[in-house]
C-alpha cells in the first residue's frame, strides 16, 4: 500500500513503453515519415523551428513526431537539444531587404514599388471544410500553373519610403555584440535587442493575446502593417582565415514592420514609429504579434505611460517562453504531500481555534531551540 | 555514460560558469546569484535549478542519492538518479549516510548530515518576498537595502488573524544575519537543520536563474517574534511503519472511510529503524 502511493522505477518504465505505443497509434496505419511532416506539416515545423530557436527543419520534423504533434513539447524537445550545440561561429545579420520575397503586403499603401505579392496564404479562403481533402488526391494539385512568383528586383522597404519623408523614426544602427538570453540570465532594464530574441522564442499564443490586448486599449499604440515579407535570405558568416563574408545557406524567414503613431514631445516633432517582427518560415501571425508587442515594450524609451500588461517588460519576458511555463505550471503534478501535509496541520490547528485548543493530529507545539 | 554527451550532461564552459555562480554563492551566504541557467532535459519546474548545480560539482568518485518529499522512490527522483547514472556513471545510493551528494526536492533528510556531505535543493521561485512584491526589480533593491519590513508584517498578520504564524512551508530565514532566504518549499519542521550545518547546502533555481548557498556552519534564523516564537509541528501518532515519533510523517489514506495512516517521509530513516529493530530481536 504504501509502496504504491510512491511510484517507481517500473512504473515509469511501462509508461514510456504505453506512450511510444500511443505514439505508433493503429498499426494497421502507415507511419508518418519526417518529409511528409516537413512538407505537409510545414507551418507547425516553422513555429517549432521558431519558438524552438533552431532553424532545421528536419530536426523540427523529427520533434513534432516524437512529441504526438504537441508542439510545445516538440519546441522543449528542440530546445533541449539546441542547449548541448556548440557555438561555432557567429552569422552576420540578416538582408531581409534583398530577401527573394514569395509574399510582399502592405497595408498602408493601396499600390507601391515592387506591388502587393500575396503567395499562398490563408487570407481570404473561405473556412469550409474541404471534403475533396478527406481522401488523396489522384494527382498533385495545380502543379501545372502556379508557381510562386520571383521578383527581379527587390521591392523597396515600406517602411523607407515613409524614412525618405522623415515621417517615421530612424532605426539606429547598434554594432555592439547582441546579448544572448540563452546564455545570460534576464537583467532589467532590458535592451531591445534582448526583448527581441525573448519574443522571437515567445509562445505564439502568449504573444498573441498580448499584441491582441494592444489592439483593445490595454496600451494602446494605434498600429499599422507597414510591411509583411516572407522570403529566402542568405546566411553568411566570416571565416576569421579568410576575412570575407561567404554564405552557408539560405533559409526562409518572415518579417513584420508595424507602423504605429507618436505624438512627439517638446524636443521630437510628431513621428510614426515601429514595432518589429521576425520569424522562420511563413509563421506570419506570430510576427504580428511579436510587433505589436515589440512596440508596446518600447513604451518607456518613449516617454509613454506605462500601465497595461503588455507595455511591462517584466512580466512580459518573464512569461512569455511556453517551455518555462509548461513546466511550471504542469510541475504540479509533481508530489507536493510534504507542503500539503504541513499545509493540513496549519489548517486542523486553526479550524479547531488556534494555538489554544490543539487539534487531533498536531500536539501542543514543542518550541525550537534551533 | 550516453555517446555524445558530456560527463553529467553540462559542457565543461557551462560548469564552470556555475561553478564560479556557486563560489560567489557561497561567498554571500543567502545572496541570489543570477546564472546563465541552461534548458536541460528535464522540464523546468520539475528541478532543473538542482540538476545544474549537482551536473557541475559531481565527479566520478562521488556517491549520488536523490529524493523527493523524502523518498527515494517518488517518480521524479527516479527520474533524475536514472538522468546522472546515465549520463555519469557514478554511484547511486538510497542511504543518506553513503551520500556524498544529495539532490533534494522539498525535503532535508532525518539522518544528520556530515561536512563530508552536500546537499543541492531544487528550488521553484527563489525569491522571499516575491509574494510580496511580484517585480524582481524592486526585490532587489529590498535585498541591497536589507529592507525586509514587508515580511514582518506579513508574519504578524498571521498572528493577528490566527493568533500564531500560520507559514507551515516555505518558511522564510535570515542567513548569516543578513539575507532573507526561502529555504525552498521545505517543511518549517526542517528549517531548524539548515541552522549551523555542517554540510554545505546548495540551491538551484533553474527556470528563475538563480543559485544561492548557505556555507557550513552559518547562522540560519527562522523569522519570528519575541512573544511568538519560531516553533515546528509535532504529530501525537508515532509512524505506523517504524514507530518514530521524531520524524516528520507523512499522512496516506487508507480507505474511503476516513482510514489514515502516518509514516515517515524520509523512507531511508524508516527503512534504517526498521533494519535496526529487526536486528536487535
Amino acid at each position: 500500500m504504501y509502496v504504491a502511493v510512491k511510484g517507481g522505477e517500473a512504473a515509469i518504465d511501462a509508461a514510456h513503453r504505453l506512450l511510444a505505443k500511443n505514439r505508433r497509434g493503429d498499426p494497421s496505419v502507415p507511419e508518418l515519415t519526417l518529409a511528409q511532416i516537413e512538407q505537409q506539416l510545414s507551418l507547425a515545423v516553422d513555429r517549432v523551428m521558431t519558438e524552438g530557436s533552431i532553424h532545421d527543419r528536419e530536426l523540427a520534423a523529427l520533434a513534432i513526431k516524437q512529441a504526438r504533434g504537441d508542439l510545445v513539447e516538440a519546441i522543449f524537445l528542440l530546445r533541449a537539444y539546441r542547449t548541448t550545440l556548440p557555438r561555432l561561429a557567429e552569422s552576420l545579420p540578416i538582408d531581409t531587404a534583398n530577401a527573394a520575397l514569395r509574399r510582399r503586403i502592405s497595408a498602408t499603401f493601396k499600390d507601391l514599388p515592387g506591388g502587393q505579392v500575396l503567395g499562398g496564404t490563408f487570407d481570404y479562403t473561405h473556412r469550409l471544410l474541404d471534403f475533396g481533402l478527406a481522401e488523396p488526391a489522384p494527382q498533385s494539385p495545380s502543379a501545372e500553373s502556379v508557381s510562386a512568383p520571383e521578383a527581379s528586383q527587390p521591392p523597396p522597404r515600406v517602411l523607407e519610403i515613409l524614412n525618405a519623408e522623415d515621417l517615421i523614426e530612424r532605426e539606429v544602427p547598434d554594432d555592439a555584440p547582441p546579448p544572448d538570453l540563452t546564455r545570460e540570465p534576464l537583467e532589467f532594464p532590458t535592451a531591445r535587442a534582448l526583448r527581441l530574441q525573448n519574443l522571437a522564442r515567445g509562445d505564439e499564443g502568449f504573444l498573441l493575446s498580448l499584441g491582441y490586448s494592444t489592439q483593445r486599449g490595454y496600451g494602446r499604440n494605434h498600429p499599422f502593417a507597414g510591411e509583411i515579407r516572407t522570403g529566402q535570405v542568405a546566411v553568411e558568416i566570416v571565416p576569421e582565415e579568410l576575412g570575407f563574408p561567404i554564405v552557408i545557406g539560405e533559409i526562409t524567414v518572415t518579417e513584420c514592420e508595424m507602423v504605429n503613431q507618436f505624438g512627439g514631445s517638446a524636443t521630437e516633432p510628431a513621428r510614426f514609429t515601429r514595432g518589429y517582427g521576425l520569424v522562420f518560415g511563413e509563421a506570419e501571425r506570430k510576427a504580428m504579434a511579436m510587433a505589436l508587442v515589440d512596440r508596446a515594450l518600447r513604451a518607456k524609451e518613449l516617454g509613454e505611460e506605462i500601465n497595461a500588461p503588455a507595455q511591462d517588460e517584466e512580466f512580459v519576458l518573464y512569461h512569455s517562453d511556453s517551455v518555462e511555463a509548461s513546466g511550471f505550471v504542469q510541475h504540479l503534478k509533481l508530489p507536493h504531500y510534504v507542503d500539503f501535509q504541513a499545509e493540513l496541520n496549519v489548517l486542523r490547528r486553526i479550524r479547531a481555534g488556534g494555538p489554544v485548543e490543539p487539534p487531533a493530529t498536531v500536539e501542543a507545539e514543542e518550541e525550537n531551540a534551533g | 555514460m550516453s555517446g555524445g554527451y558530456n560527463f553529467a550532461y553540462l559542457d565543461e564552459q557551462t560548469k564552470r560558469m556555475i561553478r564560479r555562480a556557486l563560489l560567489k554563492a557561497v561567498a554571500i551566504p543567502g545572496y541570489q546569484v543570477p546564472f546563465g541557467s541552461r534548458e536541460m532535459p528535464l522540464p523546468y519546474g520539475w528541478g532543473t535549478g538542482g540538476i545544474q548545480v549537482t551536473a557541475s560539482i559531481i565527479g566520478a568518485a562521488d556517491t549520488l542519492k536523490v529524493i523527493d518529499q523524502g523518498a527515494d522512490d517518488t517518480t521524479n527522483a527516479v527520474s533524475i538518479r536514472r538522468f546522472f547514472a546515465r549520463t555519469t556513471g557514478v554511484r547511486t545510493t538510497e542511504r543518506t549516510i553513503d551520500a556524498t551528494i544529495i539532490q533534494t526536492r522539498h525535503r532535508i533528510p532525518e539522518t544528520k548530515l556530515g561536512d563530508d556531505q552536500i546537499i543541492v535543493f531544487q528550488v521553484p521561485i527563489p525569491e522571499p518576498l516575491r509574494w510580496l512584491e511580484p517585480r524582481e526589480t524592486e526585490t532587489r533593491r529590498m535585498h541591497a537595502y536589507a529592507d525586509y519590513a514587508v515580511m514582518h508584517v506579513r508574519l504578524y498578520e498571521d498572528v493577528a488573524r490566527y493568533g500564531h504564524i500560520a507559514t507551515a512551508y516555505d518558511y522564510p530565514v535570515v542567513v548569516n544575519g543578513r539575507y532573507l532566504m526561502r529555504p525552498s518549499p521545505i517543511p518549517k519542521f526542517d528549517n531548524p537543520k539548515l541552522d549551523f550545518s555542517p554540510a554545505l547546502m546548495l540551491f538551484g533555481a533553474g527556470r528563475e536563474k538563480r543559485i544561492y548557498a548557505v556555507p557550513p556552519y552559518t547562522s540560519v534564523k527562522s523569522l519570528d517574534f519575541e512573544d511568538h516564537p519560531f516553533r515546528i509541528e509535532t504529530w501525537t501518532t508515532r509512524c505506523a511503519l517504524c514507530g518514530s515519533g521524531d520524524s516528520f510523517l507523512d499522512e496516506v489514506i487508507t480507505d474511503d472511510r476516513g482510514g489514515r495512516m502516518f509514516v515517515c517521509s524520509d523512507t531511508d530513516y524508516c527503512a534504517g529503524r526498521r533494519n535496526t529493530e529487526a536486528a536487535a530481536e
